[in-house]
């Protein structure tokens, strides 16, 4: 019985979040918090030769200075600081260990006061000399650095022949620059000093049990027991994934002064942190003159940094995605001294589908064929990586429920034929694809006589909406009313989860409390025939449900019995069930999301500027948990692809290894102005191999393709192709 | 561990500019308030009144997650010293509701589904019912030029002008 999944239920949350009553790891007070301000190095590589904080400690209010050379003790091993999605390999950043400096921003000196003004003039004093050491960030001229890092795809055929031999050809080279998360919430952490050497630490973090357990081991030595909460999370978009610093800062603070301590970074120094690294993609299709593919060659180059290596699958999804008998793939990377680039909505096949995906609609213009039509020649109903068959796979109905949402049929192929008044008008469209991931997690249900569930489970909700969906699934299985349910997610101490990242949250809980549900009603048939003259005597488990607070016969609904009087039978006033569920391990499908992107953009013709005024978008991801908030956050994800293709870009300076624009005015991101209409259509694709309540997740299929559709539209509008992101006018004039 | 209330008083000391008394009508009530002049209203809300439903989000009047209502304008408190508004009305966000029932602007928000993470959400609520009372925007055009001060990053732009259109309908 589904009365609740696939509703667009409203946000269980959404009342806290519209009253200012969520509260976010800066919003935790108490009496007497003491609070942090950072002081980062200004030069991205070198030593700190001596660093004086004697003037800083003379502020009236100002308690202590923690450098490398004054702080609590911290663990001594790479590995106590590899958290759980730390890159495998390399050796992760250490806040405030050691002289060394790794990158531009990095905190060098917390200083802790009795208030938060009191401490950021005071880390104002504090006077650091350097040692300053050469150092290369500019990914452009250090390509000759650039290294393999090995990737699964595998070739297949001889793609470099096929592609001189190919009878149309189109080669090319997209550049997307360094991008930022920008979540709206700083980053923040406020340690409460709980006494008797336990700490809760209340961090914006997508997964409160990684954060738990880097924290444990970094301080293994002074803290016995670690409690990390962080039931709002003011968005991340993979910020959150990795413990950041600060949290780390804002410990050692509490130890140092064995009192309760607030860090809140400030937006310039979230510059230092993880960011999507800036890619080279340089793509070479070979077609035959019908309009299939005779070789993709795909190279991406990125960027990681000196101590850790970030690489995501950036190639992979040219050789998934279309038929193409001669395929080859190579993954670079480059080191420079900046922090370690990270996940970022996407990561991988934001980049990498936007260079395949542009790549398409340039050889569709070199073939002379629509871009639609193109993608249907090329078509695969299987993972053309690992020759496997999907679970499912409704691309199709994207492509043919997106063009019709979008009028694709009225478009002019010829680039410039378009107008509205002064505007040119051009219609672009990309093709989408990301992973079916599922993780284990485990879920805990409370049910209380009265016909009401607490479900608990340590997963994040970064806005994605898994409060609300969690409540779904388990009002659904319970047959309880979703008002009867309450859901507490985000603190450690509660049932295994991931970090929330990936699009694997919506499947991977959804399983949790479906399987702990299935618990609780066995148990309850349990006390039901254990009840002499029981209707549901010989029932096992599979045949009856519960549904409308009773254990009914799915046989016969006249035979059931309500959970308030099989509780008061058996004694009870609550029942708990707690169960860590995990998925098979089944190699035999491919498990895929896929998206058709339609774009209509306007440009001036004489200024250049450039409006994203229609965006259709039709996924297909299985079966959809909740269309309100997964429609919203595809509608969020275009509206990140609208940055990605006019908006975003971290500008260094390379003569002092610095990001010019660090901060959310001159780093440009969309604002209302700059959105117009979004469509996001779901396409109905059950799947019942997927998983058994067939989930795909939403998360990050939202964005890919996004960029690419745009900036096929601009081509069409102006007959100019820009490609290195973001297109801005003056690109558009040159 | 002995706890540390202070420090040992410092020789030659830098001093830190001393605390002003103000009077803010904060949500209906009459607040006495004791902050230095560096402390800026949202700060004073959050830290000082224990109002965290204003966000900081940028501290540089860049993003709007910190908007406010002073005497019925929407202004950013970030940008805006406490000392500045003695004698001021503020309505934050945890003022909008009466008596347990939301705001117009309030409800259509999660009618509309007008937020994901919900961080922006009170600075972008406070910037619509400004909005309103201000007047101006009738198109939807207008809406989105008018909200565009209140960044949110999640894109729930247009649910946040079909939000504003719903609450426009009923006020």
């Amino acid at each position: 019985m589904t009365a609740y999944i696939g509703t667009p239920a409203s946000r269980i949350d959404g009342r806290a979040k519209v009253t200012g009553e969520a509260r976010y790891a800066a919003d935790f007070n108490e009496q007497n918090l003491v609070y942090g301000a950072v002081v980062a190095s200004t030069i991205p590589k070198g030593r700190i030769k001596h660093i004086d904080v004697s003037q800083a400690l003379r502020v009236a209010g100002v308690l202590k200075v923690l450098t490398h050379q004054d702080r609590p003790q911290m663990a001594a091993d790479d590995d106590a600081y590899k958290d759980d999605v730390a890159p495998e390999e390399g050796s992760p950043y250490r806040p405030l260990y050691d002289d060394k400096i790794l990158f531009n921003g990095q905190p060098l000196a917390l200083v802790l006061a009795d208030d938060w003004e009191t401490a950021r003039f005071a880390a104002t004093l504090v006077q650091v000399d350097y040692d300053a050491a050469p150092y290369v960030t500019d990914l452009q001229a250090q390509l000759s650095t650039a290294y393999v890092v090995p990737k699964p795809e595998k070739p297949r055929g001889d793609a470099a022949k096929a592609y001189a031999a190919a009878q149309v050809r189109h080669e090319a080279e997209y550049f997307i620059p360094t991008e930022y998360h920008n979540p709206m919430e700083l980053f923040a952490s406020t340690v409460h000093v709980d006494g008797a050497g336990k700490l809760t630490v209340y961090d914006k973090t997508q997964g409160v049990q990684n954060v738990q357990g880097y924290l444990s081991k970094i301080f293994a030595g002074s803290v016995q027991e670690f409690r990390v909460i962080s039931p709002f999370v003011g968005g991340a978009f993979g910020a959150g994934l990795r413990p950041q610093y600060q949290v780390v800062l804002t410990v050692l603070g509490a130890l140092a002064l064995d009192r309760s301590v607030r860090l809140v970074l400030t937006r310039q120094q979230m510059y230092a942190l993880g960011y999507r690294p800036a890619t080279i993609e340089r793509l070479a299709l070979g077609a035959n003159a019908d309009g299939t593919l005779a070789a993709i060659n795909h190279e991406a180059i990125a960027v990681t940094s000196q101590f850790e290596e970030f690489s995501r699958n950036d190639t992979g999804w040219s050789g998934l995605l279309y038929k193409s008998p001669n395929t080859k793939f190579v993954h670079k990377l480059v080191r420079l001294d900046v922090p370690t680039s990270s996940d970022m909505r996407a990561p991988g096949a934001a980049t990498g589908v936007y260079a395949l995906e542009s790549a398409m609609d340039e050889l569709a213009v070199a073939l002379d064929i629509d871009p639609l039509e193109l993608r249907l020649r090329c078509y695969s109903d299987r993972d053309q990586n690992e020759n496997l068959p999907y679970t499912s796979k409704a691309l199709h109905e994207c492509y043919r429920q997106g063009a019709d949402a979008f009028g694709w049929s009225q478009r002019n192929p010829k680039p410039r034929s378009m107008r509205d008044g002064a505007d040119l008008v051009g219609w672009g469209m990309a093709t989408g694809v990301w992973e079916a991931l599922q993780m284990p997690v485990a879920a805990r249900i409370v049910l209380t006589a009265n016909g009401h569930a607490e479900v608990s489970c340590a997963a994040s909700d970064i806005g994605t909406g898994t409060y609300t969906i969690v409540a779904q699934v388990a009002a659904d299985k319970l047959g309880l009313p979703i008002e009867n349910i309450s859901v507490k997610l985000a603190d450690s101490t509660l049932p295994q989860a991931p970090v929330e990242g990936g699009s694997w949250m919506a499947a991977s809980a959804s399983h949790a409390v479906a399987s702990v549900a299935d618990d609780i009603r066995d148990e309850l048939l349990k006390l039901a025939k254990a009840v002499s003259g029981s209707p549901l005597a010989g029932a096992a488990g599979a045949d009856v449900t519960l549904a409308g607070g009773r254990l009914v016969s799915r046989k016969d609904a006249g035979r059931a019995m309500s959970i308030s009087d099989l509780m008061r039978h058996g004694g009870l006033d609550r029942m708990t069930k707690e169960k860590l569920n995990t998925f098979a391990q089944d190699h035999s499908h491919a498990r895929n999301t896929h998206s058709a992107i339609y774009a209509e953009v306007k440009v001036d013709e004489q200024l250049g500027v450039i409006r994203v005024t229609r965006v259709v978008s039709a996924v297909a991801a299985g079966r959809i948990l909740n269309p309100k908030t997964a429609g919203s956050q595809v509608m969020g994800s275009v509206v990140g692809g609208i940055g990605m293709a006019l908006h975003e870009e971290a500008v260094y300076d390379h003569a002092f290894g610095r990001i010019m624009n660090a901060n959310v005015a001159e780093y440009h991101m969309p604002v209302n102005a700059d959105v117009h209409d979004i469509k996001v259509i779901f396409v109905d694709e059950p799947d019942d191999q997927v998983n058994p309540l067939g989930i795909k997740g939403v998360g990050e299929i939202g964005i890919v393709g996004v960029a690419a559709a745009i900036a096929n539209a601009v081509y069409h509008a102006t007959g100019k192709r820009v490609r290195d992101l973001p297109i801005t006018l003056d690109k558009l004039k040159a | 561990m002995a706890r540390a209330t202070a420090r040992e008083p410092v020789q030659d000391p830098i001093p830190i500019p001393e605390k002003i008394s103000i009077q803010i009508t904060v949500n209906g009530k009459a607040t006495e308030l004791k902050v230095a002049p560096w402390t800026t209203l949202l700060d004073a809300l959050r830290d000082r009144l224990d109002l965290t439903g204003t966000k900081k989000g940028c501290d540089h009047g860049q993003c709007g997650a910190c908007t406010v209502l002073v005497d019925g304008r929407r202004i950013v408190s970030c940008l805006t010293l406490a000392v500045m508004k003695d004698g001021a009305q503020i309505v934050t966000v945890e003022g909008l509701a009466k008596d347990g029932e939301l705001h117009p602007v309030q409800q259509a928000f999660i009618d509309h589904d007008a937020f994901q993470c919900g961080y922006c959400t009170p600075g972008q609520i406070c910037s619509a019912v400004g909005l309103l009372a201000e007047g101006k925007a009738k198109s939807a055009d207008e809406i989105r030029e008018l909200m565009s001060g209140n960044i949110c990053r999640c894109g729930a732009y247009p649910n946040i002008v079909a939000a504003i259109q719903q609450a426009m309908g009923r006020s």
